[in-house]
């Protein structure tokens, strides 16, 4: 398996590109994510209001794969209820890992750029660092008012 | 006059390194990785083994094989007696005065862990000052961090000077006058390529009544290391890293050291007479060396001194610095390339970052080449985060890579700049 099966354009370009980046204003959540095996470092932040996540961004200091995976969160995941969300990141962590969309929740079709990363084992992580960061920040990451 | 002479003699050090000769020794090089041969340059990491580490190992298994010390019966006798030969092979190795100063632990981390949970347990406390690299992997780090905190001590680092280029040695030496209990550091720097000045260091330390660990996980078997010239109260390494097993490894400890220490794991073949209250422990080595010790490996360790002793540790220093030089040259010629550590007097391996392109990219992308580089931390996060660079990539030789290697690794990372890039 060749590298460039895993770097697509689509990647590229979220990669070189990325949206929402940046530190948000007046954050309700935040989360940092690293993995040690390569030093990736991801932060994450959220506004929720009323249940609905209405706005997120991201800084990271991390290869291609997880920024573009950061990138594409940031888009697929806003404005979404804080369930659906949860739901998506489900969804997304078994595409990556077994390569199976979840027929319960539609994978969105931006993600399927990351349809073939569970052919490569050592970068799945890279791609669910952002979607696990994003959770823990939902989950735990409450920002005092 | 002087430089260009000594430029002569590494070159004809090297005409007379017969690279192929040895990379035949080396049964990793017919792996195919994509179809190519693969390139192994991780050897920072863990070095490969040549067929007779391999072969010893198989034939202790198969004809000498069965637990030591216990041995009436003559297979155990075979085992115990290659067993001790490991031991003395390695203290001579090492130049130790005898084969009681060699303990067989682990490997680098465990003969450290043992440093500090022995000697460290009984003379660091409250108050007290342990002294460490910002330089050091963390195994040579956090054993000692946790220790100060059990303790209420506190550890102090010499700084490593920008671009990692060394250690602040002024600032070493006032930080060794202020008399800490200990000083422990790298030989060789896994990540900068630093060689560090031992015996001057241990020189200092001796005068200030300081004890010295050397972290040489990174030197042994790389150039030559003699414990009585550098002058080290205790030194620590890996088979692993020097074209042996894994599972073991050694601390070398000064005699009166070792033998003022109480043990930390405890079992058999480390007591001499047991009642159901006391123990009587025995002396060092068997003190520290609790339970069945790794036999088969000891002899594969044995094999691999004797090996890389013909191969030769000035040649093999030699050809793989120079293999190490070429790459941080060729790298540095890149866009946007960042080499780390020394511009001259550079150890066997180079550590670099490329401006907007992340290390994980790097190796994935090389490994399409059959190239194994090391991306991340490289086990030394302080002090990567204070180069600025919380990854990195590295390329460490050995004494089979050669210069159509260094070749290759140089177009593999300027085509990934190309592929990220444009």
């Amino acid at each position: 398996m060749k590298s460039d099966e895993l770097y697509q354009e689509v990647l590229l370009q979220h990669s070189r590109h990325p949206r929402n980046y940046g530190p948000l204003e007046h954050p309700t959540h935040r989360a940092e994510g690293y993995n040690a095996l390569c030093g990736d470092e991801v932060t994450v932040e959220a506004v929720v209001t009323d249940g609905v996540v209405a706005a997120i961004q991201f800084q990271a200091s991390a290869c291609a794969i997880c920024t573009a995976s950061a990138s594409i969160m940031t888009c697929e995941a806003a404005n979404l209820a804080e369930p659906d969300v949860a739901a998506l990141a489900h969804s997304f962590r078994r595409l990556a890992t077994d390569g199976e969309a979840d027929l319960s929740t539609e994978v969105r079709p931006a993600l399927d750029v990351m349809g073939t990363i569970h052919r490569f084992p050592q970068r799945v992580k890279c791609a669910t660092l952002p979607w696990e960061t994003l959770t823990a920040a939902l989950r735990n990451g409450r920002l005092r008012e | 006059m002087i430089a260009s002479l000594l430029m002569e003699c590494a070159a004809s050090n090297r005409l007379t390194f017969d690279v192929n000769r040895w990379r035949g020794e080396f049964p990793y090089l017919d792996v195919q990785v994509g179809g190519r041969a693969v390139i192994y340059l991780d050897n920072g990491a863990s070095t490969q083994k040549p067929r007779a580490v391999i072969e010893r190992m198989a034939e202790l298994a198969a004809h000498e094989y069965a637990n030591v010390h216990r041995g009436i019966h003559e297979l155990s006798n075979r085992a115990t007696a290659a067993y001790e030969a490991a031991r003395l092979r390695s203290a001579d190795f090492l130049h130790a005065p005898g084969p009681d100063s060699i303990i067989f632990t682990r490997g680098t981390t465990e003969a450290i862990n043992l440093v500090v949970n022995t000697w460290g347990e009984m003379h660091v406390g409250a108050g007290d000052t342990i002294l460490l690299t910002e330089m050091e992997h963390h195994s040579n780090l956090i054993p000692w961090q946790q220790l100060a905190k059990r303790k209420g001590a506190r550890v102090k680092y010499v700084p490593v000077l920008p671009d990692g280029v060394g250690l602040d040695l002024d600032e070493a030496a006032k930080l060794i006058r202020e008399r800490p209990k200990v000083f422990g550091f790298p030989h060789i720097s896994n990540t900068l390529a630093v060689t560090n000045p031992v015996a001057s260091f241990c020189a200092m330390a001796r005068d200030a009544g300081v004890v010295t660990l050397v972290d040489a996980a990174q030197s042994v078997a790389h150039i030559p290391v003699d414990v009585q010239e550098l002058g080290c109260d205790f030194l620590a390494c890996s088979a692993h890293k020097m074209c042996g097993p894994t599972g073991i490894g050694l601390l070398y400890g000064r005699a009166e050291l070792l033998e003022s220490m109480p043990p930390w794991q405890f079992g058999g073949e480390m007591v001499d007479r047991v009642d159901f209250t006391t123990a009587h422990f025995r002396p060092p080595p068997a003190r520290f060396e609790a339970g069945t010790p790794a036999i088969i490996e000891a002899a594969g360790l044995h094999a691999a001194l004797d090996f890389v002793s013909e191969v030769g540790l000035d040649a093999i220093r030699d050809h793989a610095e120079s293999l190490a030089v070429r790459a941080a040259a060729g790298l540095r010629e890149l866009p946007g390339v960042r080499v780390f550590g020394p511009l001259e007097h550079r150890a066997h391996l180079v550590t670099f970052t490329i401006e907007g392109l992340h290390a994980h990219d790097i190796v994935f992308f090389c490994n399409d080449r059959g190239i194994a580089l090391r991306a991340g931390h490289h086990c030394a996060q302080p002090l990567m985060r204070k180069l600025g660079a919380p990854a990195s990539t590295r390329a460490s030789f050995h004494l089979y890579n050669n210069d159509s290697e260094v070749e290759a690794l140089i177009a593999a990372v300027r085509d990934a700049i190309q592929f990220f890039q444009s």
